[in-house]
């Protein structure tokens, strides 16, 4: 099928794109801007084809300054959007460890005592430090909270309602159309195939879609985007080895909650000093909350799903959290080397866009508005192209869509922030003093550190629990979760002291229960599976197995000789599995043994 | 009898059955609550009965199938970018509620009108296609309400086949008790079909497809008529959920004899 703009994914950069686009296809008088190579007579055909069940599955609640949004939406009113509302009240909390289970350097021990012995004159309370200040860099004031998902369907609904682009959700998108080393579109997944993408009942080979331009916006673990890099390579001296898995609950507080719409809280410190959590307060008394676990975590068995449990339970959150209902859950990649992880942005006849292209600031810990504005970047270059009937080149696209972007805040602002988090890999402490330092400077500082590939940085568990497990008892427990087809993490976590999770049926659930109630998973029948071990030699040698225990939707089990089992219906698509993995791939050591494929289905909430 | 047909599909959307919901009573009488938050789907229903009208369709070239539906509009676009990908037809939008909690009479009359109105409907080769029920209400009434208002007296519920001969005229197979069918013959047309679950299975998303509906599917919903459901005279004394009670086990490999053990013994507590 042949088209003159293929988008891939449909996410805030996308929606900045077609939001653009979508406003200059058609002139006022109803003729088209040009006319369609595609489809003569016709304005472009522009077709955005997105992995998950509908729009808006699958992505997260989020505090961002939308300078580009009301940039795209000046009149913009947060009350036409469903949970929007700007914000208000910004705080960062210091989180204590009140369980003396958290696993915490002599540095920050002493830290923690000394915050105690003068609670009195500090502004503490229920066992966490607010900080008397919000550094500018990480202000949102004048911002919106948003459920993501009930933005990006709002945004759908007026780029489709304008009648001049197409989105289609439900459609996972294979892989792109090389030839002469150009992208010529895009293939779309098989459908009626087998889990291992054999033709079965009711097979449909993935069709072409040819296009002029092939727009990628299919985020950080999107296949599309990974398997240009694969091909093309990233420009010299980026990587992207700095990760983060966010899990967040979407919550119905208790009545008793007194938290104003537009309350932001920002928390470090605990349930582990390198767990980061949020809470933003949405309209009608609902919250989303949750944590960010980075890669340079170094616990080889970091499930993200029990440490969000104890985070609630902090006594901080927990005053305002007790009594509410989880409503809705969800587990995202993040993208966490920024504007040092940028791939190649344009070639012969794609672009990349958001934040699988570098956008995201890690000084300001913004994405969002970063990657709506590389959309909202691009449509302007497009428009330029077509308008002046120029090919979508490589030269072209750098000029009409790279400068762009070069010339605009996101790289400004992203080159600031590049070696922001760098110290993180030297540390916590080290980190937030880099951070901060980074900050206050304007980017003309920072501590260094360097970011390496997870097989290069993950210990083994025995390593990361020397001295508080003994090893033999760590085999033991190994074998006895194996054989219970469970993953290691929630049994060392017992092991060490972490208190029993007293489950209450509304909001304190299990891992099982947050994923079938709250996150309302489910795969399509007919799809391959879309995650792939590829060497299970490397696999069944491999002493960590973190996929297991990183899996965000438990989708991931171990599995015969010593290689994981992966379970397509609980897969909520997050990617974690990708980039947690500890074995290198078998022919490129920049990549894993984990292949992340096209795949249907995932989350089914839209509060996200 | 004909050889080709034009096949009406009426369907709406309900809230995507994955999701948890919670009546509530507002100012109107009872509604869902945050519904607008919800996902929408087309009801099961009526999806049942859209892809088997596609396949007939498809079994007689020169048909037609058009396929009518009231719903909040933003909500109709959306669940039409799925649909719209399953197979071939026209979309007549309606804009309304699509809740549950509808008098079924005023929905019946703005779906019959709404088929009234289909240019070039030829009523000699018409088939109403429908839900036989409802995700949104078990009461099974709308679409026999829609054949009386079309003045179609040959009505068949709970269908689970339909059978062209070679004469032209049609076997239906309908649900009866104790898991059986009732089998009759239709000789002429206009009939009415109320589906069960038929015998297909949901098509997969073919992109041509969706780029042929969409040349109707925009204007249909841009020209989407507003619909007043009164619901004047109907109260509603009480709405429930059906009781949920779940418990989650993992198991691999279980025998399916077993598995249906389990379920009676658990249902036997109850």
């Amino acid at each position: 099928m042949n088209v003159d703009i293929v988008c891939v994914g449909f996410g805030p950069a996308m929606g900045g794109f077609l939001t653009t686009l979508s406003r200059q296809l058609v002139k006022e008088d109803g003729t088209p801007l040009v006319e369609s190579a595609a489809t003569p007579g016709l304005p472009p055909q522009v077709i955005c084809y997105e992995r998950a069940d509908d729009i808006g599955f699958g992505v997260s609640g989020v505090v961002t300054p939308a300078r580009s949004i009301k940039t795209s939406f000046p009149q913009l009113d947060p009350a036409q959007i469903p949970l929007a509302a700007p914000v208000k009240h910004e705080k960062i909390a210091y989180l204590l460890d009140p369980v003396g289970a958290s696993r915490r350097s002599a540095s920050l021990r002493i830290a923690d005592a000394l915050i105690r012995a003068g609670r009195w004159a500090l502004p503490y309370e229920h066992n966490a430090l607010n900080l008397p200040w919000v550094p500018p860099f990480l202000r949102k004031h004048d911002g919106l909270v948003l459920s993501l998902g009930q933005f990006m369907q709002w945004v759908g609904a007026q780029v489709m309602g304008s009648g001049t682009v197409q989105v289609w959700p439900s459609m996972p998108v294979a892989s792109p159309l090389f030839e002469d080393g150009k992208v010529a579109g895009v293939r779309l997944a098989d459908q009626g195939t087998d889990r291992k993408g054999q033709p079965a009942d009711g097979f449909m080979a993935g069709m072409d879609i040819r296009a002029a331009l092939t727009v990628i916006g299919d985020g950080p673990v999107g296949p599309v985007g990974r398997q240009l890099d694969e091909k093309f390579g990233l420009p010299a001296g980026h990587h992207q080895h700095d990760w983060a898995v966010g899990m967040k609950f979407v919550v119905d507080l208790p009545p008793h909650a007194d938290l104003e719409p537009g309350t932001v809280f920002h928390t470090f410190g605990y349930p582990e000093p390198e767990i980061f959590g949020f809470m933003y307060v949405h309209p009608g008394r609902i919250a989303s909350l949750g944590i960010f676990v980075p890669s340079w975590f170094d616990n080889p068995v970091r499930t993200a799903y029990r440490y969000l449990q104890h985070w609630m339970l902090h006594p901080y959150l927990w005053r305002h959290l007790k009594g509410g209902t989880l409503r809705s859950w969800g587990a995202k990649s993040l993208q966490e080397s920024g504007r040092g992880g940028e791939p190649h942005l344009a070639g012969d006849g794609y672009v990349r866009i958001g934040e699988g292209s570098g956008s995201t600031n890690l000084l300001t810990g913004s994405g969002i508005d970063e990657a709506w504005a590389t959309g909202s970047l691009l449509a302007e270059g497009v428009i330029e192209l077509l308008q002046a009937g120029q090919p979508f080149t490589r030269e072209n696209l750098e000029q009409a869509y790279v400068r762009r972007r070069r010339e605009s805040w996101v790289e400004k602002e992203g080159r600031i922030a590049e070696k922001a988090r760098d110290g993180f890999q030297r540390g916590v402490v080290t980190g937030l003093l880099g951070m901060g330092l980074t900050g206050l400077s304007g980017g003309r500082l920072h501590l260094p550190g360097k970011p390496l590939p997870p097989h290069r940085r993950v210990p083994s568990v025995e390593a990361y629990y020397r001295g508080r497990i003994p090893p033999d008892e760590i085999a033991r427990l190994r074998a006895e979760c194996t054989a219970k087809g469970t993953g290691l993490h929630s049994a060392l976590m017992d092991r060490v002291g972490w208190p029993t999770i007293p489950f209450d049926g509304k909001l304190l659930v299990s891992h099982q229960d947050a994923l079938l109630t709250g996150g309302k998973v489910q795969a399509p029948a007919g799809y391959a599976d879309h995650v792939v071990f590829i060497d299970e030699g490397a696999c069944a040698r491999c002493g960590t197995k973190i996929c297991i225990d990183a899996c965000s939707g438990q989708a991931i089990t171990p599995g015969p000789n010593g290689v994981p089992a992966f379970d397509r219906e609980k897969c909520i698509h997050c990617g974690a599995c990708l980039w947690n993995c500890s074995q290198p791939h078998p022919t490129d050591p920049g990549r894993t043994n984990v292949e992340f494929r096209a795949g249907a289905g995932g989350l089914h909430s839209a509060e996200n | 009898m004909p050889t080709s047909y034009h096949i009406v599909v009426c369907g709406s959307i309900v809230p995507d059955p994955l999701q948890t919901l919670e009546p509530v009573t507002t100012p109107t009488g009872p509604a869902l609550k945050n519904e607008l938050l919800l996902p929408a789907v087309l009801d099961p229903w009526a999806g049942h009965a859209l892809f088997e009208a596609a396949h007939l369709a498809k079994q007689h070239p020169g048909s037609k199938v058009w396929l009518v539906s009231i719903g909040p509009k933003a909500k109709l676009q959306q669940v039409m970018m799925t649909v719209a990908q399953k197979v071939p037809f026209e979309l007549i939008a309606i804009d309304g509620p699509a809740g549950g909690f509808t008098e079924s009479a005023e929905i019946a009359a703005a779906l019959a009108e709404a088929i009234q109105g289909l240019p070039g409907l030829d009523k000699s080769r018409l088939l109403v296609f429908g839900g036989w029920e409802s995700a949104t209400r078990g009461a099974g009434t709308t679409l026999q309400m829609v054949g009386e208002r079309l003045g179609i007296v040959d009505q068949f519920q709970g269908v689970d086949q339909l059978t062209v001969r070679p004469d032209g005229s049609f076997q239906v197979l309908e649900r009866i008790e104790g898991g059986r069918h009732q089998v009759s013959s239709c000789g002429a047309l206009p009939a009415l079909c109320g589906w069960a679950t038929g015998n297909l299975p949901e098509p997969p998303n073919n992109p041509q497809v969706g780029m042929l509906n969409m040349r109707t599917v925009m204007p249909a919903l841009q020209r989407a008529k507003p619909t007043k459901i009164s619901n004047e005279g109907v109260t509603f004394p009480s709405v429930s959920l059906p009781k949920q009670r779940r418990e989650t086990k993992i198991v691999k490999d279980m025998p399916p004899d077993d598995i249906a053990r389990e379920i009676v013994e658990w249902i036997g507590k109850e």
